[in-house]
């Protein structure tokens, strides 16, 4: 490392932040640059599991409040692209890179949606799950992205508490919905614990050290289990892991999640990846005449 | 069904069923800004539909979902012009757009002339809203000017906009899918 | 604001700045991509007002919007900031002065 990198380095780590026009290393800028274009490519993906629901929602306050939801992923990639650009890769060149499988998006989004409970898990648990780490990011030594996120966080807590209103009237009303929330739980708890990714050490993490994330990967999963565990449990439903529970330290535990899975769907293997990247892929093609009309003399 | 009703009802399902239609654009609309504001203007359509239920839902002793869900096909008084599955078309999405709004406009005029206070009321609100659809959907207009595909779309949608009476075999699937979680569990809460 | 204008994509960066409440602050908000200024401001009302999160909101082309973040301040102005005004000793020492004299300081009163 470089005198200069090194001071730099010494710099985030003791809570500086950074703009735009700031010199940074290359390294920073390459993994901020790879970081946050996972995220923004994670928030327009999560769209398309749960968009189908838009159309099957069963009550119009339901379709309101996802449409709603759906919208506000499609303005967080929105806000988080344009980071990236500021950053010096264009949005074009990210969405390209999403659709031939260049970059990653998170292992949740790679999955099916089967039925109305997943609407319900997805809103309360995979949210949850994301607003940890999200929150998190609102100390990103980055400054322009720490700024977005407070928009991002804010937008989120509705999502929560309409997932979280989708779970409890169903649990409040026939068996046939009860059951339908513990098969969609049962379904997503894996790819819940994967979420948060593996248990590295926060100091051999370059995005910790960088302090783009402020916070290690088993922290965010523990954080994760101890808020929402209980609030699964008191509802009655169970969760598919015999060896969770929480220690007299506080700590939880709980059967290791299968990493190998996690590597394999987040290259672009997971059950829905490929159907997703072609809708994706076909709908940008068929909509290219109107991108080239908006340049058309832009002004 | 009283007159009022019936026109109420047409206004509802036209503004249900292309909110729906609109809604099929979220999440892969032509730009990410464009997807945040189209959604916007779908939502708006069923937010109006939905008051609208509510208001000819005390007449007819029935809630606004089941007025929404719970009707038949051939119950629904929508316009061919709504009930067609135009993505991934813009440019047919832009005329339908227009089109529709320059209708809706007329329609909104003659209600807030109503005698029913509570339908007049609702109807400024409604006209209220819809004036930044009509600005979005001017906008557009304008911006893609003499674009071929967009002349030939207004073309072929223009003598849909107030056809009504037998729905396209779309419809029927939109209903189905609309109604499907609905049906699967006839009664429930959700 | 030294990033580039121009979008890699369709159009003009327009920089979004936000007023919460009336009476505070526009703060920056945030920026969006639009071929001109009506669909900036379109799209900046969807994006930062859609919740009636804003009061109001100034929609700018990021051309317009310049950047100053280098100051000179060589020589130590102290004279005209609060920390060129430290009281304390000679507020001590007054008083003291003042308490030696207990009917006022009046030069040469007995």
């Amino acid at each position: 490392m470089t005198p200069r990198e090194q001071e730099f380095l010494d710099y985030v780590q003791s809570g500086g932040q950074v703009e735009t026009e700031d010199w940074m290393p290359d390294d920073y800028r390459a993994k901020l640059i790879k970081f946050i274009e996972m995220h923004g490519n994670s928030e327009l993906m999560g769209v398309l599991p749960e968009r189908e629901w838009i159309l099957r929602s069963p009550t119009l306050q339901r379709k309101l409040a996802l449409t709603a939801k759906v919208q506000d992923e499609v303005g967080h990639s929105q806000l988080i692209y344009r980071v990236v650009e500021d950053l010096g890769k264009p949005r074009e060149q990210c969405l390209a890179d999403l659709i031939s499988g260049k970059s990653k998006f998170h292992n949740v989004f790679h999955y099916p949606t089967k039925t109305w409970g997943d609407v319900g898990v997805i809103a309360w648990l995979v949210d949850a799950a994301a607003i940890i780490s999200q929150k998190a990011l609102l100390k990103c030594s980055y400054a322009p992205y720490a700024r977005i996120m407070k928009k991002i966080c804010w937008e989120e807590s509705f999502h929560i508490l309409h997932g979280r209103d989708v779970i409890l009237t169903m649990m409040l009303g026939t068996d046939e919905q009860r059951a339908i929330v513990q098969e969609a739980l049962d379904r997503w708890w894996g790819p819940l614990m994967q979420f948060h990714g593996n248990p590295i050490a926060k100091e051999d993490d370059p995005m910790y050290v960088w302090r783009i994330k402020s916070q290690g990967n088993e922290e965010a999963r523990q954080q994760f289990l101890d808020g929402y565990v209980p609030q699964i449990w008191e509802l009655g439903l169970t969760v598919p892991d015999p060896k969770l529970g929480k220690r007299d330290d506080g700590v939880w535990e709980y059967t290791e999640p299968d990493w190998a899975e996690l590597k394999h769907v987040v290259t672009g293997h997971g059950p829905r990846t490929a159907e997703r990247l072609e809708l994706r892929r076909s709908t940008r093609e068929e909509t290219e005449w109107v991108r080239r009309a908006m340049l058309a003399e832009a002004a | 069904m009283r007159d009022q009703v019936q026109k109420i009802l047409e206004m509802a399902d036209d503004e249900l069923i292309l909110g729906w239609r609109n809604s099929e654009w979220t999440g892969i609309a032509p730009l990410l800004e464009e997807d945040v504001a189209f959604s916007s203007i779908a939502q708006n359509e069923i937010g109006h539909a939905r008051a609208l239920y509510e208001l000819a839902g005390r007449e007819l002793g029935v809630t606004a979902d089941e007025l929404a869900f719970d009707r038949q096909p051939e119950e629904y008084r929508c316009s061919r012009l709504v009930e067609l599955r135009l993505v991934p078309d813009w440019a047919a999405t832009i005329a339908r757009h227009y089109l529709y709004e320059q209708a809706d406009a007329e329609r909104i005029d003659a209600l807030k002339q109503s005698d029913d206070l509570k339908l007049a009321g609702l109807a400024a609100k409604i006209d209220r809203e819809e004036a930044y659809h009509r600005m979005h959907a001017q906008m557009w207009f304008d911006r893609l000017g003499d674009e071929p595909r967009l002349a030939a779309a207004l073309e072929e949608l223009r003598p849909l906009v107030d056809a009504r009476g037998e729905h396209t075999p779309e419809f029927l699937e939109l209903w189905e899918e609309m109604t499907s979680v609905r049906r699967s569990l006839a009664g429930a809460t959700w | 604001m030294g990033a580039p204008s121009h979008a890699g994509g369709s159009g003009l960066i327009y920089e979004v700045f936000r007023q919460e409440r009336k009476g505070q602050a526009f703060a920056h908000a945030g920026s969006v991509e639009a071929p001109n200024e009506e669909f900036a401001e379109a799209y900046a009302r969807e994006q930062y007002g859609r919740r009636g999160e804003s009061a109001a909101l100034w929609v700018v082309p990021r051309e317009a919007v310049h950047e100053i973040d280098d100051f000179a301040d060589e020589l130590q102005k102290n004279y005209h900031r609060v920390d060129g005004y430290p009281l304390k000793e000679k507020l001590g020492r007054a008083r003291e002065l003042a308490a030696k004299s207990p009917h006022g300081l009046s030069a040469g009163a007995g």
